[in-house]
């Protein structure tokens, strides 16, 4: 393995390919996952992962990690206990939208609350791909899915709005923006404190092709020209990705593991 | 007959899944209510649903949570309205203490469960081990829900209709048993128009207190020996339900050496068997319980009198069988056949099953060139 390749280490690579669909975004979020362990050299040894239920919670098992795979929604809690017991491991929950932000709304609510220290990635596609597409916390006003089919009454979650009044650490980036996606997961495994990583990534078979993209590169070209990062920015408008760190105007002095 | 076309097929019978056509009987059943979450292999059910509702001026929602939906039907039995939701295994145990608290709080309303393997994650196939959670009272404290186990499309649509009148007539939460196989096959299903049956007026609904003494909706007794008199009540109504609303499917019981007990997907396969064994000389009967609880004990204990054995069939690692074993009360032996994990038991590995169970080679002559015959 050379510098570009290293990042396998952190795969299963007897396991490839994925269950996921040609052209889902998955696979981009994983990948970047690993270049960031790569790039901050994470030890096998003292990291784990914590996957909820969902086609972005099939990610643990391609991990040549140790991992847990919990009850849809549990992800984080299950998160917290394995952190609790071993403080000295690097706790890593990966799931969807749906996972993390529907059924399991509550439990983030409160780890955002207690600032555990574990880092939270969220593959945010705006659906429940692994049921069929149907509407998910994030889907947008108006969008048709299965279960809207006269388009969503209801308005999406705000995420970040979570993170304002908190000391912790929050992102939001897209699988065009590569580079970006990698610095938002590295500084959320640096950070000391319970941190989050909303990356928008596409599912073109239960969700794109409903919304009329030929394919998945249209979709990752919309993210190209819809989003504009502006990192460390005191809120992020609706077409903005980027890093927002309350930590410092709360000046709540996060956990500390150290 | 105008409405039937050649071969007596009725033009008002539809090509529906199990899962659609229960979301179709409970919309003509006058079910208006309608809360879910998606999970395999229900989808169908909430997706129908989720176009259907609007139609008929209901409420749909697909909530954040199995929770939130038993909760939001908590919430519409209250206030007097027919309510529903669905769902398979891993989110039916997430319903388990709204279901506790509707039987608690004497709610009527209706929850599909269309299981899949378990324990846990388990997969998406089907499965029947959900029948200790659903039969004896998944969640806590000394409660019964009537349980209706369906084994076709038509089925389904008939036994959700009559779900919502039990529910009624009772004030009790009634569970729809199915699996993956019975919700996702696709049959023809016609929708009967019922007579409209007496049921009682729901006095006890938050309607507004205006003019009338306040409606209250709980199950909470915190006085001393108030509790006892409540559970006194609920397990009268049981025995009452016991006594007149056990159902069952029976198949040559008067001429066969041997039964077969099970129901839904399983019963279907065990028609088979009992179908061919009609031809030959050793006979194998069926009784297939169409109501889970109560449970049709009363007949299970009349055949056991004159059968030699009893084969118990289910997709699980043995439940049913325990309530088949308190019926037959040691008259006969009750013997068990299972498969688990999506598996599927078929008609060669039940008749297998006889020829191991019957004393003698009675039953292996024939059966042997019974199960030969495809
Ligand atoms: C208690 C429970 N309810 C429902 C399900 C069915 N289920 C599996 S994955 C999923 C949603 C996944 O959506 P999301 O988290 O957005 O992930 P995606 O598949 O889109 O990656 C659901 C509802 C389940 N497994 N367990
Ligand atoms: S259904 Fe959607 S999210 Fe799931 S693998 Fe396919 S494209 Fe990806």
């Amino acid at each position: 393995m050379n510098k570009d390749t290293n990042f396998k280490r952190y795969l299963k690579l007897d396991l490839l390919p994925t269950p996921w669909c040609p052209g889902c975004g998955n696979g981009i979020v994983l990948k970047t996952i690993c270049q960031a362990f790569d790039e901050l050299n994470l030890p096998k040894n003292g990291t784990v992962v914590v996957s909820g239920i969902g086609c972005a919670g099939r990610s643990a098992g391609y991990f040549d990690l140790d991992s847990v795979h919990t009850a849809h929604g549990r992800a984080i809690p299950v998160a917290e206990g394995i952190k609790y017991a071993n403080d000295a491991l690097n706790v890593v929950v990966i799931s969807g939208d749906g996972d993390l932000l529907g059924i399991g709304g509550n439990h983030l609510l409160h780890a955002i609350r207690r600032n555990t220290n574990i880092t939270v990635i969220c593959y945010a596609n705006e659906i429940y791909g692994m049921t069929g597409g149907q509407v998910s916390p994030t889907t947008p006003h108006g969008t048709k899915t299965l279960t809207t089919p006269n388009g969503n009454q209801d308005q999406p979650a705000d995420v970040q709005s979570l993170f304002k009044h908190h000391n912790c650490y929050y992102a939001r980036t897209t699988a065009y923006h590569l580079n970006h996606m990698k610095k938002c997961i590295m500084e959320a495994l640096e950070f000391k404190g319970f941190s989050f990583v909303e990356a928008r990534t596409m599912c073109i078979v239960n969700n794109g092709r409903r919304l009329g993209y030929k394919n998945s590169n249209e979709m990752l070209l919309h993210y190209k020209e819809f989003y504009k990062v502006n990192d460390y920015a005191e809120e992020l408008a609706q077409n903005e990705i980027g890093i927002i760190k309350s930590v410092v105007e709360t000046g709540f002095k996060p956990v500390s593991t150290d | 007959m105008k409405d039937r076309l050649p071969g007596g097929i009725s033009i008002m019978k539809q090509l529906l899944t199990g899962n659609e056509a229960a979301a179709e009987a409970a919309i003509q059943a006058g079910c208006r209510y309608y809360y879910g979450y998606p999970i395999t292999p229900q989808n169908e059910l909430i997706n129908y649903m989720s176009t259907r509702m609007p139609e008929v001026g209901g409420a749909f929602i697909q909530a954040e949570s199995e929770i939130a939906a038993i909760s939001m039907v908590h919430g519409s039995a209250a206030a007097g309205g027919r309510a529903m939701t669905s769902s398979s295994s891993p989110g039916i145990s997430l319903k388990q203490e709204g279901i506790s608290y509707l039987a608690g709080s004497e709610l009527p309303c209706v929850i599909v469960n269309i299981q899949r393997g378990g324990p846990g994650l388990g997969d998406i196939s089907a499965s029947q081990a959900d029948y200790f959670q659903a039969v004896k009272g998944g969640g806590h404290g000394d409660y019964h829900t009537i349980v209706l186990a369906p084994c076709s499309v038509q089925e389904m649509a008939d036994l959700v209709y009559d779900a919502f009148d039990l529910a009624d007539k009772y004030r009790n939460p009634v569970i729809i048993l199915g699996d993956a196989q019975v919700g996702q096959l696709m049959e023809p299903v016609e929708f009967h128009k019922k007579p409209k049956k007496n049921l009682p007026a729901k006095s006890w609904a938050l309607t507004g207190a205006e003019g009338r003494k306040k409606n209250v909706i709980k199950s909470f007794y915190p006085v001393k020996g108030q509790l006892e008199e409540f559970n006194a009540h609920l397990q009268r109504k049981y025995r009452t339900i016991e006594e007149h609303e056990v159902r069952y499917e029976a198949i040559n019981i008067h001429k066969a050496d041997v039964i077969l007990v099970a129901y839904g997907t399983s019963a279907r396969i065990c028609k088979e068997v009992v179908k061919k064994s009609q031809q030959y000389k050793f006979k194998v009967g069926m009784v297939r319980p169409v109501t889970l609880w109560p449970f049709p004990k009363e007949i299970i204990r009349k055949v056991s009198e004159r059968v030699e054995c009893i084969l118990t069939v289910e997709m699980s690692a043995g439940q049913m069988v325990e309530d088949v074993k308190l019926a037959v009360e040691g008259r006969c032996p009750v013997h068990f056949y299972g498969r688990t994990g999506g598996g599927v038991p078929t008609s060669l590995e039940i008749i297998r099953k006889i020829v191991e169970i019957v004393p003698d080679n009675r039953a292996a002559n024939t059966l042997l060139q019974l199960a030969a015959v495809k």
